[in-house]
């Protein structure tokens, strides 16, 4: 009875795999083919800028400070419309782990994980990409964020409370009962 | 003038052999990543048929290289002895009528038999003299498998010698006025059990066994030294299919079609089966493969045999 018993197994077994002749191949010819990467995909960091084209980056030094393998390092400076701005911008990537602190950190949505992945160099030393490398023309995730026109900083060209989403500033002592 | 060509005719057998043998590699992998949703080695020539040209490649540009705690000369002969014996089993082996180089030979079974004796020995050797634990395991296990699949598989073979009456693969192909897989079901299936066991391929894979032994028996050999052990597996293979469709599947009878076409058709389709068998079926434990060999497989050789020749007895009394 068991001797019967295996012997279906075996058939159903045996079926099971032959099935699988018209499914097609379910894993892709990688070079060839494009990769389907899910939209929250975690590959390189850029630098994007925001919609006016300014580079988004202020230079705050978070992402620096967040990431847990040290890989990025930045020097601060000012521009004469009193904007900051990073003057210098490196990241070694091959330290870097791809966690995604640095994006999550970023208050200006600046640095952001885009969706490349595959790249090599020979030397290590070639892995250190500096700032032009980093910056890239487009807004990446966000097309419509602009930090300035959000945050509630005087700028040359606006006064506090003109912004987006922004009501003037109260005048505290008219405010009181 | 004949003798050389002669020469020439065997030396051109060989050379197809071992383009078949190293196709078959080739061949195997695809079929795998049919059965199992994935691509296989694609990428040289179209469908990737190249690879196997790339692989021979590879192993021959290796070094030949013999460990120094192996016994060297029992190591360099390994290998050749398993293929020697793989590619000289098929001077007996008919394609169609009359064509074959000793078709007609009385013992040619017998030769087979002998041969495939002499393949375990390649194995045995080859995992003694490589001096690792791995490889005597292996080889032990080899010889354990081999010695007890051989006598299910003589015991089948003697069912169909003694419904034919010769030992000649000719002599039994022309004796096939049905497949003998009618009149012998049993016995084809312990033909097929105890062949896949003889070449030592997945399910019945214990000499090598990569997940428990590394590489089993051919563990410390490289280069061109393993691309025999590689080739005479397949050769193997290809022996145990052709002598299948041979024995069991009628030969080259077949309608319409020239018969040694329908040889090879016969014989690629059971090569089909034994990949299809390894994508669908695990290992089996040592002492499971020992257990079936002696315990099922042998009793019940011995049962075929006894009704195949009490039933001929009748036949020839009635």
């Amino acid at each position: 009875m068991s001797a019967y018993r295996s012997f279906v197994q075996l058939g159903l077994g045996l079926w099971t795999t032959l099935r699988q002749i018209g499914r097609g191949a379910s894993t892709i010819s990688y070079p060839e083919e494009a990769l389907k990467l899910p939209p929250r995909w975690r590959g390189r960091p850029a630098l994007t800028r925001d919609p006016d084209g300014d580079e988004r980056c202020v230079a705050c030094q978070l992402c620096s400070a967040v990431c847990p393998t040290r890989c990025i390092e930045l020097q601060a400076g000012e521009r004469e419309d009193e904007r900051r701005y990073p003057v210098s911008f490196r990241i070694n990537f091959s330290r870097c782990i791809y966690c995604g602190f640095c994006e999550e950190a970023c208050p200006t949505l600046a640095i952001q994980l885009l969706d490349e992945f595959a790249f090599s160099t020979e030397h290590h030393q070639d892995f250190i990409y500096e700032k032009e490398a980093l910056l890239i023309d487009g807004t990446g995730k966000h097309p419509h964020y602009n930090f300035y026109r959000h945050a509630g900083v005087a700028l040359h060209d606006k006064d506090k409370g003109q912004g987006s989403n922004e009501s003037p500033p109260v005048n505290g002592r008219s405010n009181l009962p | 003038m004949t003798l050389f060509l002669m020469a020439l005719g065997m030396l051109l057998t060989t050379v197809v052999l071992l383009g078949i043998a190293g196709f078959l590699v080739f061949a195997e992998r695809r079929v795998l990543g049919l059965l199992q949703n994935r691509h296989g080695p694609n990428r040289l020539g179209p469908f990737g048929i190249g690879q196997a040209l790339a692989d021979a490649l590879k192993l021959m540009s290796k070094e030949n290289f013999v460990p120094a705690f192996a016994d060297s000369v029992l190591y360099r002969a390994a290998p050749v002895l398993v293929a020697f014996s793989a590619l000289a089993s098929f001077a007996v082996v008919p394609l169609d009528r009359g064509f074959s180089w000793a078709g007609n030979w009385d013992i040619g079974l017998l030769f087979i038999l002998a041969m495939s004796s002499l393949n375990a020995y390649g194995v045995f050797l080859g995992g003694w003299a490589s001096g690792s634990k791995f490889a005597l395991l292996g080889a032990v296990r080899a010889v354990a498998q081999l010695v007890s699949y051989e006598l299910p598989l003589g015991l089948a073979l003697l069912a169909v010698v003694l419904l034919s009456g010769s030992l000649s693969l000719n002599g039994i192909v022309q004796a096939q006025w049905v497949p003998y897989i009618v009149l012998q079901p049993v016995g084809f299936v312990i033909f097929l059990i105890a062949g896949v066991a003889e070449t030592h391929r997945l399910p019945f894979d214990l000499p090598e066994a990569e997940s428990e032994l590394v590489a089993g028996f051919n563990t410390e050999y490289g280069g061109m030294r393993f691309g025999y052990f590689f080739l005479g597996e397949y050769l193997g293979l290809t022996l145990i299919a052709v002598l299948t469709a041979a024995l069991y599947l009628g030969g080259w009878h077949g309608p319409w079609l020239p018969g040694w076409i329908w040889m090879l058709i016969k014989t690629f389709a059971v090569i089909f089966g034994f990949f299809w068998l390894r994508a669908s079926l695990p290992r089996p434990r040592y002492d499971q493969l020992m257990l079936l060999g002696w315990k099922v497989l042998l009793p019940l050789s011995l049962f075929n045999l006894l009704c195949t020749a009490s039933t001929a007895a009748l036949w020839r009394l009635g």
